[in-house]
This record gives structure tokens, sequence and C-alpha cells, in this order.
């Protein structure tokens, strides 16, 4: 898949298969050769206005549908903070 | 207090005034990420995993109360309710909305604020000692100095397009708090023979990927010299610096490449023929930076007041003075450092509320006056002895009084994976890990002074290489590991950790580091041999059999 941050708030986005951008990985278009994700991630380049710093990212498919986040790195951008945000006791 | 003029604030609003266009001309599609990068960084915004993150400096670590709401304003209304102290005396906001920076930054100059370099390749936040002007024996408030860099590095078009960042930081005491070894440039004020004020100037200090300690290369630089020596180093730095390569762009790698003799008779050459010029101070222009900064009508106060005599007799509060509260230069006053190191929080995070609330006990206690040290803590610089019992009740209300400044869970830690776009690995579970493992204060108080700091990346924005433990985030094979370095200190006797032995996977470092600290306590010759003097003894071998024995 291909993925950025939104121009306005730096939000994580997903290219999706109409061309456009959503922030649910499930939307995401999935690409399965280096020839399928330049293109997608050209596509996604030439939105200069909408997006920030595209990039292919690794994801893992299970059962044909279920898309998940294929490193720590994605997994951290889709789900959030890993830790107790704030602080608790003293 | 350094009290800006009319200068400053207009030059402040125009900056914002100037921002908003280009954000507006980047959101509009006028501008392309390409065109606008180089200037959203030039206003300290970068883009980081989850949002844009913007950084906010801090000069020499001094906030007045007033600044401190400001700061709390800009997270409770523009992010998402706190900010993160850094190791460079800024402030982060981790959720800022590009299309409302223009707001955030316009609401920080009204207090006297802003984000100028604090990102890109120019001169950054020049820092200085938090304790400067109340810190026993010091040379002169070297904030003075701090301030008159500031001036002359901002927006300074030679120094606006460097080979890479460039870092200042400066002393007036004997014990550095400011790191200064481990900076581009580290000023240490001093008197030479004669009496007279002049710096020790080093270069060449920085962690990152290729970590160096600062060298001297002069001994004694008159304070009326210090800004045209400064150019002449930087003017070197500007011609011989690489520009071709990242990794070799930062002066300390000029200065190792040249060797420091050579690097220091290049300076001293572009020095002598720069001659008297425009940049040699004259008194009147120290006079008048020292004649903006003001400091506190303080009252005659006994040494010992009643009211610490009865407090004294209260376990709690008792451990606290005995870990938090300083000796200040003035009789009857101490210096108070607020822990941002909770068990089980984000090192150096701080919320909306605490800000707020904590401004108010700067009025109320410390003449409106806050610090903000590289250590990730705050500071109340000015408190009156007497007040210390119902400073410590207000400060546990709000979660400010852990009793753990300079000891095992006072940590040091960059935000990671968590935040970071060039993290490897998480920081901030580590530390929060650390903390609860040693939460028990006896504990704490028995391992005594022990600083850890971990970092996500080689990048080494949580200086884990000045650790006394040092842990550094890596990836392998897409798993999370870390590296484990000890004896690194970063005070006058700045010295680099040295690796115990290969990386450990993430679920595995709280045990190596209480197995590391159990043979410090082990090995260590009296209750009062620090962690670091028992390593420098040693070595790393017997940490190293005890960590890697069973592993």
């Amino acid at each position: 898949m291909v993925t950025a941050n939104r121009t306005a708030d730096g939000a994580v986005i997903y290219r999706n298969a109409a061309q456009g951008w959503s922030t649910d990985l499930s939307d995401a278009a999935i690409v399965r050769n280096v020839d399928e994700a330049r293109a997608l991630l050209a596509e996604a380049v030439a939105d200069d206005v909408g997006a920030v710093g595209p990039y292919i990212a690794p994801v893992s498919v299970k059962d044909g549908e279920t898309v998940k986040p294929g490193n720590l790195r994605e997994h951290i951008r889709q789900s959030g903070l890993t830790i107790d945000l704030l602080p608790v006791s003293a | 207090m350094y009290a800006y003029d009319e200068l400053d604030r207009t030059l402040l609003n125009e900056r914002v005034e100037e921002f908003r266009d280009q954000v507006k001309r980047r959101l509009s599609g006028e501008l392309t990420e390409d065109e606008f990068k180089m200037l959203r960084l030039q206003n300290g915004v970068y883009l980081q995993l989850h949002a844009y993150m913007f950084r906010v400096a801090i000069p020499y670590g001094t906030l007045s109360s007033k600044q401190l709401r400001g700061l709390a304003h800009v997270a409770r209304t523009y992010d998402r309710g706190y900010g993160h102290f850094t190791t460079r005396q800024n402030i982060q906001y981790n959720w800022i909305k590009l299309a409302e920076l223009p707001d955030a930054l316009a609401s920080l100059a009204e207090v006297g604020i802003h984000s100028m370099q604090t990102s890109g390749n120019n001169t950054r936040n020049v820092t200085s000692d938090q304790w400067a002007g109340v810190a026993p024996g010091e040379i002169e408030d070297p904030r003075i100095w701090s301030e008159l860099l500031r001036q002359y590095t901002t927006l300074h078009p030679e120094f606006s397009f460097l080979p890479r960042k460039f870092k200042f930081a400066i002393t007036a005491s004997a014990h550095d708090r400011a790191a200064i070894k481990i900076h581009d440039i580290g000023l240490r004020l001093h008197r030479n023979a004669q009496g007279e004020i002049g710096f020790e100037v080093l270069v060449g200090g920085g962690l990152g990927r290729t970590p160096f300690i600062a060298k001297t290369i002069r001994p004694f630089v008159h304070g009326r010299d210090l800004l045209s020596y400064v150019e002449a180093i930087l003017r070197v730095y500007n011609q011989y610096g690489r520009r071709d390569n990242i990794y070799k762009a930062r002066i300390k790698i000029l200065v190792h490449e040249l060797g420091v003799e050579k690097f220091a008779a290049e300076v001293e050459e572009e020095w002598r023929a720069m001659g008297e010029s425009a940049l040699t101070l004259d008194d009147g222009v120290i006079e008048e930076i020292r004649s903006r900064f003001s400091y506190p009508a303080y009252e005659k106060l006994p040494h010992m007041p009643e009211e610490l005599k009865k407090a004294a007799q209260v376990p709690p509060f008792e451990r606290w003075r005995r870990n938090s509260v300083f000796t200040h230069k003035v009789q009857g006053y101490s210096i108070v450092t607020i822990s941002l190191k909770p068990v089980g929080a984000p090192p150096g995070d701080a919320t909306a509320e605490q800000m707020d609330a904590l401004a108010d006990l700067a009025d109320k206690y410390s003449f409106g006056e806050i610090r903000v040290g590289h250590e990730q803590n705050l500071a109340l610089p000015h408190v009156a002895k007497r007040d210390l019992p119902a400073l410590w009740k207000a400060l546990d209300k709000l979660g400010l009084a852990t009793p753990n400044v300079n000891l095992v869970s006072d940590i040091i830690a960059c935000p990671g994976l968590d935040y970071c776009s060039l993290a490897n690995a998480r920081s901030i579970p580590i530390a929060q890990e650390l903390t609860r493992r040693f939460a028990n204060p006896d504990t704490a108080e028995l391992i005594g002074r022990l600083h850890i700091n971990i970092s996500g990346c080689i990048n080494a924005c949580g200086h884990h290489h000045v650790g006394h433990i040092g842990i550094l985030g890596v990836e392998k094979n897409g798993e999370e590991f870390y590296q484990i370095t000890i004896g690194g200190r970063a005070d006058e006797h700045a010295e680099l950790g040295m690796l115990i032995g290969p990386a450990v996977p993430y679920g595995e470092v709280a045990d190596v580091v209480e197995d590391i600290v159990e043979a410090y306590l082990a090995l260590r010759e009296r209750p009062d041999e620090l962690f670091v003097d028992t390593v420098k003894r040693l070595g790393v071998e017997p940490f190293k059999e005890r960590v890697y024995a069973t592993r």
C-alpha cells in the first residue's frame, strides 16, 4: 500500500483504489508487485496538495481480506501511541 | 527575566505574518511541499508519524509565569492538552494542525516566545545552565552572554544555511549543568589570572551517529571578543564543512578530520584577519543586555526557618527536600527542581493544567519565574525556604512532587517510535517500565545518583551516549533491540559510555538494567561511590559478565 500524511493536519492517510485518500487502512489499495507499487506511488506523489511524503509500506493480508500493517512503525501509525499518555502518579 | 524590546516584538509579529502567508500558500497548492519544507522547518515544524510536530524555543531555559501559561494555552487550544520538554530547553507539541499553526505562533508571540531556528541547518536555541543567576559560586549570569548570542545568531544570513544544524551551550559554574561538552560550541565562563571575564571555548562536541566530546581550542577569549571569535569559528566551518554528505557535515567531523590543532589554527588565522571589527563588543552593548535582565528583590531570611525545621519531621517532605531542593546563592532561598518523571509517565511531559498550576505556584513562590533543564525537568529558581513545605504540598497535589531528581527513575528519553519518524524503536515504554521497576523510593535512594538516557535511534536525542546507563534502540529484522552502554556522563567530566555487549530485545531491557544496577550495588566500594565512579574504576567487564552470563 501507499501511505502519507494529510497536508492540512498531518493525519495518517492511505491511498485508495479510487485515486483518493482514506484514513482507514482497510480502504487502502493493495498492490502485489513492484510495478503496481511504483504506479500507485507515482499517482500519490502527484497529489502534492493533499498529501505529504507518500511512500510504499508493507501490509499483511489475512484470509484474502483483513489488512494489517506490515511492521511496527506502520502499526503505530495506524493504531496510535503504545504508551500510557499522561502522568498518573506522584 | 530578560525584557524584550520593541525590535524583538516587531520581529516576532512579522515572522508570524510571514509564516501565515506561507501556510496559506502551501494549503492552496501555490507552494509545493519541496518549496515549503525548508520554510516550515525554519519555524520548528516537523512532520512526524501521526501529525505535525511543533518545536518552540525556551532561550537559555528561562520562562516567566505568563510565558508558561502561553505554552499551556497552545497545548490546550491547538494540541491535545500536553507538551513535551526536550533535552535542549525546547517544548514540543505533537498533534498540531498545519492550518492552525499561524494562530498558535501568534499566541506565543504575544508572550514573547517563538519557534525560529528550532530546526534546520542554522544556529539553534542557545542553551544554558537552568540554575543561571542563582547558582552559588557562579562567575556571572551566563544568560547575559546567551542572550547576546541569541540576538547575534537569530536570522543571521551567514548562519542560516550552514552545512548542518549548530548548537551552542554556555555555563558559568564549575559544575556543568548545561552539557557544554556535547555541543558544537561549548562556552565556559571563567576569570583569567587578571580577573577578567571570558570564555574557555570548546568546539566539536556532539552525539548522534558519530559522537565526540568537544575539545578546547582556546582557554580564554575575552568577553568583548565573544562574537568575533564565534564568527571566526563559523566562518571556518562554513568554508571547510562538508555539504556533500549529511553524516559528515557537523563541525565535530571537521574538527576530527582536520585535527583540533589545525582547526584551532584556522580559527586563529581567521580571527586575526578580522581584527578589531563591529563585532568587538564595547562595554555599553554588554551593559545594555545586562540591564535588561531583572532579578528578584530578595528578602533577608534565615538559613533555617521554623517552617522548615517542623516539616523536616515529615518523612515524605524530607525525602522530597533531599532530592529536589538545592542551594541558592542567597541565604534563605532554594532552587527547587520539579520532576517531570512520575512513575509510569512519559519523561518530560506536562499537561496544560500542570503548566497553568505551576505558573500560579511560580507567581506565589518564585517571583514568577520557571526554568527548564536539559534533563527534561523544570525548576523554580527563587523559593524562600520557609515556603518549601507549602510548595511541596501544592506540587504533590499536581503530581509534580516525585522525589526522584537525579535518581534512577529520573530518566531522559526521546519521543522514540511512538512519535518520531526517524526512530527505529520505542523509548517511552522502556522508560515507563524502568520507572515502575525502580518505583520504590528507598531503593532509588540506596542506588544514589544514576542517570539513564534512552534514544530510539542513532540520532541520539535522548543523549544515550552520555547516560550513566545509555540505551539505544535499533531495529533488527523488524524487531526492536537495544544496545546498552555504561559509564557515560555529560558534565564537566563528560565521557562517552562503553558498550557492554550485544543488543538485547525489547522485553529484556528492564531486566538488563536491573542486573547492571544490582552488579553496581555489589561492586561499589562505599555507599557513596557513584555508579559512574564504580564503572570508571572497574570498567565494563564485571557488568558485562553479570548481564550476559545467563543470556
